[in-house]
């Protein structure tokens, strides 16, 4: 499975230059990584443009060399978007009301919600969990979509640092046991170090992409480890 | 219970010193009795005319409400699921619908007359044509104001239009649905009687309006009351309907 962006340029309606401008991108199977960038250069564009929310202007962007279409990904926006009527079990399986084809019991849905800490809440409302909580729901939501691509944008964005740092181990373990191939955006640029294999750093008119080098299995450790900070200090450089 | 004194005490407060008022002005002959009544008369007047003021005339007036009623909600859903799915219906009949409010019913009442006679559909008519307008566009802009991120979100899953609909549309326009219905019931009943007026041989619109030929000023507020209790009854009803329906809501 490959995720493959090729001389993707988008111009946003009514404007008259491009936001992303000839883009290539190459994320493998399994691979997790970061968009990073000021505000205004296109990250969240990319991640619509992948789900074929957008619609390109030039270029193509294929899973396995076929052209996307809307279902094909997981999409988790920066809003945790639960709809507030329906319960947190409801909200989970909306996916596999919409795609018939999805084999997805609630059994399954509940024995994830007992792994996330979450079984006591499956019936509660959105309006009954905490900003924590209802993230992870949101995140539930998109992985079990069953799609091998995960595009998460922001996702902890308005968390608190503790929850952050509870949602970000939690993140790892689920997508190492998972393997599947994750799209991130964040403003955090210890965020960005910590969990991607590779970090893509978008410019007004570049891109550069930036292999990590920690290895894995990542643990709360390596947060104060040489190389993440010097990275990080890199980064904040080259932003 | 508790809640319900908390919200109307004032409310009801100042309706009891208004009916004392009007009570002891009445009787003391500062008012004429045939202005304004004594309340103390209305309340006589419905007992002593309990039987053909409930199941004649409310009866009446209740059935070309319910018709008329029905059939705005069903037509006015109906309207806006079209308009909120076809541009070309919303840009033919948007205006038209806008259009029918700002036409005096007491200036359209005879044309219904001139159509239907003095038959339950004049009646009907003026109810379809007051309840009309707050269906149609609470329904309709319920359905536009759906978050477009939520939209979005479903999209991004290959929703359908009509699932997006199903699933997100529909619950989305419910809140702004409501308001419409609540105001639309009510109107509903105005409409009713004021089709009576122009022309019906029983009914709470009809009798109020017999009884002002005969400066029977307690008949004329004993169906004013009657109406006001129904009008309140039915507004408390969708009320509690949207209480239920909207359960979720109360957890925001």
């Amino acid at each position: 499975m490959t995720l493959l962006l090729k001389n993707v340029t988008y111009t946003f309606p009514k404007e008259s230059k491009p936001i992303i401008s000839d883009l290539n991108l190459k994320v493998e199977k399994g691979e997790f990584v970061s968009l990073i960038g000021k505000s205004g250069t296109g990250k969240s564009t990319i991640l619509k443009l992948i789900t074929g929310l957008l619609k390109q202007a030039h270029g193509e962007i294929t899973i396995n060399g076929q052209p996307i279409s809307l279902g094909d990904v997981g999409y988790m926006p920066q809003k945790d978007l639960l709809l507030p009527w329906r319960t947190v079990m409801d909200n989970i399986m909306i996916g596999a009301e919409i795609q018939k084809d999805l084999q997805l019991t609630k059994e399954d849905a509940r024995n994830w919600l007992k792994r996330i800490g979450l079984i006591d809440y499956e019936h509660a409302l959105p309006n009954q969990l905490s900003g924590g909580m209802r993230q992870r729901v949101a995140f539930l939501r998109a992985m079990l979509t069953g799609k091998e691509v995960l595009l998460l944008d922001e996702p902890f964005g308005a968390l608190d640092s503790i929850t952050k740092k509870e949602m970000q181990a939690w993140l790892l373990s689920i997508w190492q046991e998972l393997d599947k191939t994750i799209v991130f955006i964040t403003h955090d640029l210890e965020e960005a170090s910590y969990l991607s294999d590779r970090i893509v750093l978008l410019k007004q008119n570049s891109v550069e992409e930036i292999e990590v080098p920690l290895p894995r299995p990542r643990h709360a450790d390596m947060l104060h480890s040489s190389e993440l900070v010097g990275l990080r200090r890199e980064l904040e450089k080259r932003i | 219970m508790k809640n319900f004194f908390k919200t109307y005490s004032l409310f009801i407060v100042f309706m009891v010193v208004v009916l004392i008022a009007m009570e002891y002005l009445v009787q003391s002959d500062i008012i004429p009795a045939f202005i304004v009544p004594a309340p103390t008369d209305v309340v006589i007047h419905i007992i002593d005319n309990w039987r053909p003021l409930i199941f004649e005339h409310l009866g009446a007036t209740m059935l070309e409400f319910a018709i008329g009623f029905i059939l705005a909600v069903v037509g006015g859903v109906c309207l806006a699921v079209c308009m909120f799915f076809s541009k070309t219906i919303e840009k033919m009949l948007y205006p038209a619908v806008l259009i029918s409010q700002m036409i005096p019913i007491i200036a359209l009442s005879p044309i219904f007359v001139l159509w239907f006679g003095y038959t339950i559909w004049s009646k009907v008519a003026v109810t379809i044509l007051m309840s009309f307008f707050p269906i149609v566009v609470g329904a309709y802009d319920g359905f536009k104001s759906t978050d477009k991120d939520y939209i979005e979100l479903l999209r991004s899953m290959g929703a359908s239009k009509r699932q997006i609909f199903t699933k997100l549309n529909i619950q989305m326009a419910l809140a702004s649905f409501f308001s419409g219905l609540k105001i639309a019931i009510v109107y509903s009943l105005v409409g009713a009687t004021i089709g009576e007026w122009l022309g019906a041989s029983e009914g709470l619109g009809y009798y109020s309006r017999r009884m002002s030929g005969d400066l029977n000023a307690d008949g004329v507020f004993a169906a004013i009351v009657i109406l006001t209790i129904v009008g309140i009854i039915l507004f408390a009803l969708v009320a509690m309907v949207e209480k239920r329906t909207l359960r979720w809501k109360e957890t925001e």
